[in-house]
């Protein structure tokens, strides 16, 4: 304990670090994972490869990839771009499903009409079929937060600072301190993020939080 | 004025939707495309506004073909109606019926204003309009769905069986608002059921599709039903169209009888001096219903009218008029004028003799004199 309060400033920037490193990448493999799912979702032969394609991506061992990285980016293996371009795969191999899922939960006649008005395919995307997926993208990204923080600590084997080091400094030392300190941040950020997200969401579906007509509700007068 | 030239919609599996449709949806006027399902009726409509594209033929609007228009811009000058309404369910309701203004670069003021002007035309009380679409009643939506197709004011309109998701009694309420409110606009409109009665209620003219998208037949209603031009037409214009066809026939010369009356409220003994099995009540001119005269204690109250019998216009249909006889428990169809005023009362023997004297309806006659 003592050794916690002594080092509450290393925690810290650990902390801050590892939210870097695990949420940065959220935000890339989105951007990525969107046009994919799109794509998927917009020519029906594409799906399978691009879903399976990228839902495979997920099964590279996290130590692998971080080793892989420099030889594909051209990076030094302590740069953290390594990590960063890492998790952005996990998040793209997290979310692609997800979004393309997403993107066809919405329904054939809001689509129907909104081509009938003369909406284009990229207005349509951004201004009826992206809003109407946010509750089921932010679901996904939720999982991908949760597993961006657990697997980023792993970058602590190949010299990257965020609360991982704490893990290996504590089993180094087979001293328990530094080991809880990092589990007991990893879950509060953790809960964060997925705090955060929820948040987001609820402010990006203001019509989720509407009460809904009641069925046996009269018709307007005529 | 739309106008289908041989317009053939084929898919790579060898299936036929729509085989060389020819037809003209007139300037001004609902043209309903009827027909079993898969006759091809949404795709043909749908071929229109380039949903779908045609493998063969043409459809010009105005005389512009629409295969060299950009198809956005082509949408955005066509209402578009659907089933279920298709509302954006995360938009509010004017927001809804503001998009076509909004993609036409109409500032949000002008695009708002125009969108409350419309909910008060389809009869949405200004309330509802900061709702979100799941907040309304499936006949609401509809309206909303309707409000958004005429928002930028379109010369044609595409309506897919825009009334079949809702339950009768609101399906005829806004079925009757649409016809007041094309009286009004005048659109030209392209209309999608499977409802032949919405079909011959609504329909200026009458498309009547069989399997494969071929035309069965294009008439005027009140032909439809008089003269269907094969078995399947016949068939699928169905049972009782002779007497569903009178709606369409204009109402022969009746001379109304005098119907002696009581007020609302008259005492037992005053209706007793009307010698009749039944007596007409009315309030204020207007028929209320009937009474039977023995079955009659104490004054006249709405609660022992007897409200079996319609009332119809003498200037109404053959088929009003006659139903008003044949609901009526005294055999006397109650009569009115255009404001709701008695005129008299005319029995169904009456209206049938009258029906002898009247000509087959239609403006293009058959050649056959009338079968007697």
């Amino acid at each position: 304990m003592d050794w916690i309060l002594g080092h509450l400033d290393d925690i810290g920037g650990y902390t801050v670090q590892h939210a870097w490193l695990a949420g940065l990448p959220l935000l890339l493999g989105l951007a990525v994972a969107v046009p994919l799912g799109w794509l998927a979702r917009r020519r029906s032969w594409l799906y399978t490869p691009i879903v399976a394609g990228t839902g495979l991506l997920y099964t590279i061992p996290s130590l692998a990839l971080f080793i892989l990285m420099p030889l594909v980016l051209g990076t030094r293996i302590l740069d953290e771009e390594n990590v960063i371009a890492a998790m952005t795969i996990y998040t793209v191999a997290l979310l692609t499903r997800t979004v393309a899922d997403a993107l066809g939960a919405v329904p054939d006649d809001v689509v129907a009409a909104a081509t009938a008005m003369g909406l284009g395919p990229v207005r349509r995307l951004l201004t009826v079929e992206l809003p109407m997926a946010v509750p089921v993208i932010a679901a996904g990204l939720r999982v991908a937060a949760v597993s961006n923080v657990s697997i980023v600590s792993v970058a602590a084997l190949i010299g990257v600072p965020q609360l991982g080091v704490l893990f290996t400094d504590g089993f180094y030392r087979d001293f328990l301190d530094p080991i809880v300190a990092g589990l007991v941040a990893s879950a509060l950020l953790a809960l964060l993020f997925d705090l955060a997200i929820v948040a987001l969401a609820r402010v990006l579906t203001p019509w989720h939080r509407t009460p809904a007509a009641a069925r046996s509700g009269s018709e307007a007068p005529s | 004025m739309i106008r289908f030239e041989g317009v053939t919609k084929e898919y790579a599996d060898g299936t036929t939707a729509v085989g060389g449709l020819s037809l003209n949806a007139p300037t001004g006027a609902i043209t309903v495309l009827v027909g079993p399902s898969g006759c091809g009726k949404t795709t043909s409509l749908r071929m229109v506004n380039r949903m779908i594209e045609p493998t063969a033929g043409r459809i010009t609007i105005d005389g512009e073909d629409t295969a060299t228009m950009d198809p956005a811009r082509l949408r955005r000058g066509i209402g578009y109606v659907i089933q279920h309404a298709g509302l954006f369910p995360h938009r509010t309701v004017v927001d809804n019926v503001a998009t076509v203004p909004r993609l036409l670069g109409w500032d949000r003021r002008k695009a708002r204003d125009r969108s409350m002007e419309l909910l008060e035309r389809v009869g949405l009380p200004a309330e509802l309009a900061r709702r979100y679409p799941h907040q309304l009643s499936g006949g609401q939506q509809q309206r909303v769905g309707v409000a958004r197709a005429l928002a930028a004011d379109p010369p044609v309109m595409l309506m897919d069986e825009p009334f079949s998701a809702v339950d009768p009694v609101v399906r005829e309420q806004l079925q009757d608002e649409f016809l007041r409110l094309q009286a009004e606009l005048g659109k030209t409109i392209l209309f999608v059921t499977h409802d032949i009665d919405e079909a011959v209620k609504l329909g200026d003219q009458v498309a009547v599709l069989r399997v494969g998208g071929r035309l069965a037949q294009l008439d005027a209603p009140g032909r439809l039903l008089a003269d269907p031009a094969d078995d399947f037409v016949a068939e699928f214009v169905g049972r009782d169209r002779g007497y569903r066809g009178l709606a369409f026939r204009p109402a022969p010369p009746l001379e109304p009888r005098e119907e002696p009356t009581v007020p609302l409220g008259a005492a037992p003994e005053e209706v007793r001096r009307v010698t009749a099995d039944w007596v007409l009540v009315v309030d204020a001119g207007r028929p209320v219903g009937w009474v039977e005269p023995r079955a009659i204690d104490a004054p006249v109250t709405t609660d022992r009218l007897h409200r079996g019998g319609t009332v119809a216009r003498l200037d109404g249909s053959l088929r009003a008029i006659l139903d008003a006889a044949l609901s009526s428990p005294s055999g006397r169809g109650v009569l009115v004028d255009d404001d709701g005023l008695l005129l008299g009362t005319v029995t169904a023997s009456a209206v049938v003799a009258a029906l002898d004297g009247v000509p087959r309806t239609d403006p293009v006659e058959p050649p056959e004199p009338v079968e007697r």
